[in-house]
């Protein structure tokens, strides 16, 4: 047996292992050096980030840029906790509902065999190669009948049937639920309803965990755009791209609010992923 | 004579046997409860998907400023993409350059380091999938590129490239048509292990570890073997998925590119398709031109969905 990095798998060489190993971590450095550039920007104070030549790290760390942003938020015209709640409100209910309406959809899709079943995912995944950029006007137009303009609802809703979760969690419940599970299940007496809550999505734990972090993080970059007019209800992302706005002095304020921007869809990241990996161990039912 | 062919597909009650129309009513009774489970999301999807679509369609055989009602006017907004608007060519061009480049190589990346990340420990594959999806989660911190390149020698490249002398005046990393669309390339490849990555290393976890322990008994030597014989097998519905992703990713980049280059680019050089289509859409407000661009972009992306999905198919059977 093995000790140390690797996982304990039958038919490896140590040189094949090397050279994965070489190539994981080139990968990590390319990903991450211009992060930590770009990190390392919000702790400079302003006459660092124009030196020549450029310094990698702050020579004199400084939180001055994150005091300024505080300064400028406070300087806001609601209560900037009020920007962060909707931003939260509208991550959170989108995520949620879209985790399971388009759960139970793909439950649906990838288990049972009803007339149009194919026929609708295949316009789902059509639908994922139309640019939406001009499908904004009719949305308009649809969200504003309903009465749901300057709403959170006119975020979530769309959000819940966006089609990327549908598509990935018919891929993820076709992959890990066999066949012959949900048909013992249905033997002994199981409505779909139980089966779809009591063994298809704890069963498919991966699946929905990652789907979480994909709908959190593009809703948490929300800026609520052509839907959302009252102050009081705009998101975090412009209320910060507001303060970034400000010019050149401000470069410094933006790294600030770009770093702000990332903690949260890392934590979702970091909570889910880890979840996503304990689950093989765990899981026991195949 | 038919029906007797027919098996029965379900439990349908099949008491009044009236043709198709009839049997196919039984079925959709016998199935409702399927129904009620994509009910939510069916309507939703109808509602702010389906239908926005078929009225962009519709929209782009009108002439529609968003002001005055739409106006039809049959082919013409194709035609004078085509035939008049040499901009659009450009643009055609470089997605396909782009496409071509980044497509595949994101979908490749996206497996290859997913697969390699399958090999760690759980402790050690957390912190190395944390790295290599940060970029895609970066938000507005991917501007550093542009500081990077950044025309001048405060630039990081042309600072590090003047510094060691291998360049005698600051190359204009970002403007210059000759290294621009590299440039992009780079960049779009940096924030690519995002999605697909994701969905694939889940999709590796799933695999049932019983599948790799018969192949060793079974004679599977190396982890090639088992890449072939068993994982890629398993990971097909996966496969297409990020195929799909790729493909669309690929194809409607804009929104990282313009913050890169610029909008309108240096001579084109960075337009692409969805660029051509916001330049109509939000600077000159011609919605039907720009419904029609989202049209012929769209009937390309199925072409080449349909001819990865022939590939896809031939694997591993």
């Amino acid at each position: 047996m093995r000790v140390g990095l690797w996982n304990k798998k039958p038919a490896r060489s140590f040189g094949g292992d090397l050279a994965i190993f070489i190539f994981l971590f080139a990968g990590a450095l390319f990903s991450v050096l211009p992060l930590i550039y770009a990190v390392s920007n919000a702790f400079k104070p302003l006459n660092e980030l124009f030196l020549f030549p450029p310094v990698f790290f702050a020579r004199n760390p400084t939180l001055d840029n994150f005091f300024d942003l505080f300064v400028l938020m406070s300087n806001s015209w609601v209560p900037f906790s009020r920007y962060v709640m909707n931003t939260l409100v509208i991550s959170i209910g989108g995520t949620a509902g879209h985790v399971i309406v388009a759960s139970l959809a793909a439950y649906a899709l990838a288990k049972h065999k009803f007339p149009g079943s194919n026929f609708f995912f295949g316009i789902v995944v059509l639908s994922l190669m139309f640019a939406r950029e001009v499908t904004n006007i009719p949305n308009y137009l649809i969200v504003s009948r309903f009465g749901l303009v300057d709403t959170y609802w006119a975020i979530i809703l769309p959000a819940w049937a966006m089609s990327l979760g549908l598509f990935l969690m018919k891929q993820f419940i076709e992959a890990m639920i066999p066949d012959a599970l949900l048909e013992a299940a249905r033997i002994e007496g199981a409505s779909e309803w139980k089966i779809f809550w009591r063994i298809v999505m704890p069963n498919c734990k991966p699946g929905w965990l990652t789907l979480i972090i994909l709908s959190f993080q593009g809703l948490w970059a929300e800026t609520g755009g052509q839907f959302i007019y009252s102050e009081q209800l705009k998101t975090l992302p412009y209320a910060l791209n507001q303060i970034i706005a400000g010019g050149i002095a401000r470069a410094g304020v933006g790294a600030a609010v770009g770093v702000i921007m990332m903690i949260v869809p890392i934590i979702v990241f970091v909570v889910n992923q880890s979840n996503v990996i304990d689950t093989m161990g765990t899981s026991g039912i195949k | 004579m038919r029906t007797a062919a027919e098996k029965p597909l379900s439990s349908a009650p099949q008491s009044r046997p009236e043709g198709r129309l009839g049997r196919l009513w039984g079925e959709i009774k016998a199935n409702k409860i399927s129904y009620l489970f994509i009910a939510p999301y069916g309507l939703l999807f109808t509602l702010f998907t389906v239908i926005p679509v078929f009225v962009a369609i519709a929209l782009s055989f009108t002439n529609y400023n968003m002001i005055q009602p739409p106006k039809f006017v049959g082919w013409a907004n194709y035609l004078r993409l085509f035939l008049s608007d040499d901009v659009f060519l450009i643009a055609v061009k470089n997605t396909f350059v782009f496409a071509i480049i980044t497509g595949p190589l994101s979908y490749f990346a996206s497996f290859l380091y997913a697969w390699f990340i399958n090999e760690l420990r759980p402790k050690i594959r957390a912190v190395f999938t944390l790295m290599l999806y940060a970029p895609s989660i970066s938000g507005a911190l991917f501007m550093i590129w542009t500081v990077m390149f950044s025309g001048d020698a405060y630039g990081y490249v042309n600072g590090f490239l003047l510094y060691w002398g291998i360049i005698k005046e600051p190359v204009q990393w970002l403007t210059d048509p000759k290294y621009m669309m590299g440039v992009v390339i780079i960049v779009v490849l940096w924030m690519s292990l995002g999605t697909s990555f994701l969905a694939f290393i889940a999709g590796l976890q799933g695999i049932d570890s019983s599948l790799y322990e018969a192949g060793a008994v079974d004679g599977i030597r190396n982890r090639w073997q088992e890449l072939f014989y068993i994982t890629l097998p398993q990971m097909r519905g996966y496969l297409m998925f990020g195929a799909i992703m790729s493909i669309t990713g690929s194809f409607t980049a804009a929104a990282q590119i313009i913050p890169l280059v610029g909008f309108p680019s240096t001579d084109y050089a960075g337009h692409t398709i969805v660029a051509h289509l916001i330049d109509y859409g939000n600077v000159r407000f011609e919605m039907g031109t720009a419904s029609a661009i989202a049209v012929i972009l769209f009937l390309t992306m199925v072409g080449v969905q349909r001819w990865v999905q022939r590939f896809l198919n031939k694997l591993g059977t």
